[in-house]
């Protein structure tokens, strides 16, 4: 009662929080913005969020942001401490700026993110609600050939497939997919055995809808944020899986300035030039931790079995 | 006085993002040794109140209370420790469905021997002994054998009349009942209420008997409170049910299909605002 | 001519050492325009012949011939066009993140309609609710008006049939008075045979004319609600359900 006070702007916020939408597109608006509301209560996770954007922004202002270009080497400017002159993080042992090829770096690491976004969820997604609905031999077939990618542990099967396909930061990022879809595909395909005999799906089915459809328009929605979730989890492993791949020389080739990559060159000189791996570990761990923390965030707005209040 | 429990404006409160909604609104009420029931639609606080006595509400909601004594000795003051020993010991609250109330992995008997064995110091032999004595007071025909049963092995109304079996083992004063046996079949769940009657009875306990339904609080209470929006609007004894005054409740009556009463059309509830904004009643 | 006709329907579940016969041996006739009760337990399989006539019970043998079609293993569109149903549980027979406007409009262009505007519009009056629901997902509406919004489902494609499993057992009692009326006055308005399954003796009464009682898979006794009223029933689980009833109520 007391936020009356805020009539300046009183209009878009009941406009967004009304109980009676009046078009599809309001009604869509107001519960991306209740689930914002609520995203919003976890300061954590809005910690995670601002990082990420911090990322995003980084990464496109790469050009402006960076003091020096991350390839060009000054071998009279080489292994610079920290906090000297022109090199606020220092430089490596080619004389290069640690802070500007971090800052490059991120796109190498938002670009493995993405990639591996749009495919392993995807793949998942498909084979498990397919999976998943259509039971008996379909299911038994998919579900095995699932169990075959999880019986290798991660890195050793990105290993087999980076050395089958060559090094580079595409393969290493199709490595990865590779080996994660079938962790997504179980959470799936458990989603859809809940979601298949549930009294919606038999409703629709009474209206003649196929199983393409109601996989499509009714399953894949509620599956979606649950996966988003675990996706977003996952995350960190994979940005670990991307550097441990360039650290072991089977990711991105120097001299990309790729966090692990950039690790693995400073390995020879850790003992005594501290800087320059930990400069990239730590950037590699902010990242993680705030993938970490969205993902947290978000399983509180999107999963639907804690947030039914 | 000779009140079990003596409730003064009481109040449970949990705070959202929009303001502090209010379960329950400030209600007062005695129960000595009777059976008093609470009625009211869902949302109306009624299984909140039950909660609320026990002090069982999950923050961050909160129970607000001016008095609220077990005879004549104060609740809200207890810590949560103490709040502990009160519960199944000197009140003790069945739930709706037995399935998620009893443990799925451990045989019937041991739950029952348990749950006596945690408020009696006594052997497992005469705790199982006991338990089994206690079978036997709710009606259940082989106790030996259902001892060793595992709750998925049991019927509804059988897993309703253990948990009634667990509960009054330890010899509480005062007895929550939250909806018993809605989800039971209409011919187990009478079967059930009088077995639940008759030991109430017998050992002169309080009853509190939450429950939707209003002929069948009335059919086995004294008294009746009808909660409306977190507050009383009505108390009525049981047997005066017919001569109810409150809209509410001749609403709440009226529009029941009767099956010896056919009518065309139901009486369908007309819900004033002002209800909401009444001041409680006293029971 | 029976709108609904059912002769020795079994229905079964799991196979061999495990199958569990959930109806059997069930008969059942109910004329055009009719309105027709089926009472039982929890188990007794009643909700099941309402599952086994929508396709949604795979294993069965009989004789079903509804709304003027000899149902076989596959239902067609043309045969949900005329039967449709109601669930027990609103909150579980609407999609959790599909608005009111998603629902019907899918269902509409399901059933091949083109004015889906308008009729929407319409189902939404004939259902009580208004325009104001239209754009509402699920859990902005309350357990009456979820249950309206899945009446009007199912009346999106016109149907003869609305097969009714407990309508109103998830809902308050002054709730179940308006949904109750509400699907009187639609029997009335559209000429709907109703073929309803309760535990509620009572509301089986109000809205039924002829009931039979099933008792584990089987139809014990079939009488007319006339009997039932006067108690005139030959079983004796009828009597122990109509007692039980009639003291609770």
């Amino acid at each position: 009662m007391s936020l009356t006070e805020t009539s300046s702007k009183p209009s878009i916020r009941e406009w967004l929080l009304t109980d009676t939408p009046t078009s599809r597109k309001h009604a869509k608006a107001t519960v991306i913005y209740q689930a914002w509301l609520s995203f919003k209560r976890n300061p954590m996770a809005m910690i995670g969020l601002g990082i990420l954007i911090f990322l995003v922004l980084v990464a496109a202002l790469a050009a402006i942001l960076a003091p020096h270009d991350p390839f060009v080497q000054d071998l009279g400017a080489r292994l610079q401490p920290p906090l000297s002159e022109g090199y606020i993080l220092g430089s490596d042992s080619l004389g290069r700026d640690i802070l500007s090829r971090l800052i490059y770096g991120s796109r190498i690491t938002l670009y493995i993110v993405t990639l591996v976004t749009i495919l392993a969820p995807v793949v998942g997604l498909f084979v498990g609600t397919i999976a998943g609905y259509a039971g008996g031999w379909t299911d038994a077939i998919l579900m095995r050939i699932t169990d075959i990618f999880l019986a290798f542990p991660r890195l050793v099967l990105a290993l087999a497939f980076v050395a089958a396909l060559g090094a580079g930061i595409e393969n290493a990022v199709l490595a990865i997919s590779l080996t994660a879809w079938p962790a997504y595909a179980r959470i799936a395909r458990a989603e859809t055995l809940t979601i298949r005999n549930s009294d919606y799906i038999h409703a629709v089915k009474l209206q003649g809808a196929g199983p393409l459809r109601i996989i499509i328009k009714h399953i894949w929605p509620l599956c979606v944020s649950s996966l988003v979730v675990r996706v977003t989890l996952d995350m960190a492993g994979i940005i670990l899986a991307a550097a441990g791949l360039g650290f072991l020389g089977l990711g991105a080739q120097p001299p990309s300035p790729e966090w692990g990559a950039m690790i693995s060159e400073g390995r020879r000189f850790i003992l005594d030039h501290w800087w320059i791996a930990t400069m990239p570990g730590l950037a590699i761990f902010t990242v993680s931790l705030a993938f970490n923390l969205l993902g947290d965030g978000l399983r509180d707005v999107l999963d639907p079995k804690d947030g039914a209040s | 006085m000779s009140n079990l429990l003596d409730v003064e404006n009481l109040w449970v409160r949990f705070p959202t993002r929009s303001g502090v909604f209010d379960a329950v609104r400030g209600i007062n009420f005695t129960l000595g040794q009777e059976r008093l029931g609470i009625v009211g639609e869902s949302g109306s606080g009624k299984s909140m109140t039950g909660r609320a006595i026990l002090r069982l509400i999950r923050s961050p909601g909160m129970v607000i209370a001016d008095k609220m004594d077990l005879e004549g000795v104060d609740l809200m003051g207890r810590t949560e420790k103490e709040m502990r020993d009160v519960r199944g010991k000197e009140i003790s609250l069945i739930m709706q469905d037995p399935k998620f109330s009893l443990n799925p992995v451990m045989r019937v008997g041991h739950q029952i021997s348990e749950a006596y064995r945690l408020h009696a110091k006594v052997s497992k032999s005469e705790a199982k002994r006991k338990s089994i004595e206690m079978l036997e007071a709710v009606a259940i025909r082989d106790p030996e054998r259902v001892y060793n049963m595992y709750p998925h092995e049991v019927s509804g109304g059988m897993g309703q009349r253990i948990m009634i079996a667990m509960m009054l083992i330890p010899n509480p004063k005062i007895m929550i009942a939250d909806e018993p046996t809605s989800a039971l079949d209409v011919s187990v769940q009478m079967q059930v209420l009088e077995i639940m009657d008759k030991l109430v009875k017998e050992r002169g306990m309080g009853l509190i008997f939450i429950s939707h339904d209003l002929n069948l609080v009335s059919t086995f209470c004294d008294r009746v409170l009808i909660m409306y929006a977190g507050r009383v609007v009505e108390t009525l004894s049981a047997d005066k049910l017919h001569e109810a005054q409150h809209p509410y409740t001749q609403g709440l009556l009226n529009s029941l299909p009767r099956l010896d009463a056919p009518k065309d059309r139901l009486q369908v509830l007309q819900r004033d605002p002002a209800w909401a904004n009444e001041p409680s009643v006293s029971a | 001519m029976n709108e609904i006709s059912i002769e020795n329907l079994n229905v079964w579940f799991g196979e061999h050492d495990e199958r569990v016969d959930a109806v059997k041996g069930a008969n059942l006739s109910v004329p055009k325009g009719g309105s027709f009760g089926l009472v039982g337990e929890s188990g007794s399989g009643k909700s099941t012949i309402l599952r086994a006539i929508m396709g949604l019970a795979p294993t069965w043998s009989g004789q079903m011939n509804v709304g003027g079609e000899t149902l076989g293993d596959k239902r067609t569109r043309s045969f949900y066009r005329k039967v449709q149903m109601v669930f027990q549980d609103p909150y579980a027979s609407l999609h959790p993140r599909h608005s009111v406007d998603q629902v019907l409009s899918e269902t509409l262009s399901l059933h091949g309609f083109d004015d889906i505007e308008t009729r929407i519009d319409k189902l939404l009056d004939d259902v009580g609710l208004g325009p104001s629901f239209r754009f509402r997902y699920p859990h902005q509406l309350s357990g009456g008006q979820r249950q309206r919004v899945a009446i009007a489902r199912a009346l999106a494609p016109e149907p003869e049939v609305l097969l009714l499993d407990e309508p109103t057992s998830a809902l308050d009692v002054s709730v179940q008075a308006e949904i109750l009326n509400l699907l009187t006055d639609l029997r009335a308005a559209h000429s709907l045979t109703y073929l309803m399954v309760s535990h509620d003796l009572a509301v089986v009464g109000h809205i039924c004319s002829d009931v039979a009682v099933m008792q584990l898979g089987e139809v014990v006794e079939k009488l007319t609600v006339e009997d039932m009223r006067s108690m005139r029933t030959r079983h004796p689980y009828t009597k122990h359900l109509l007692e039980s009833s009639l003291m609770a109520g």
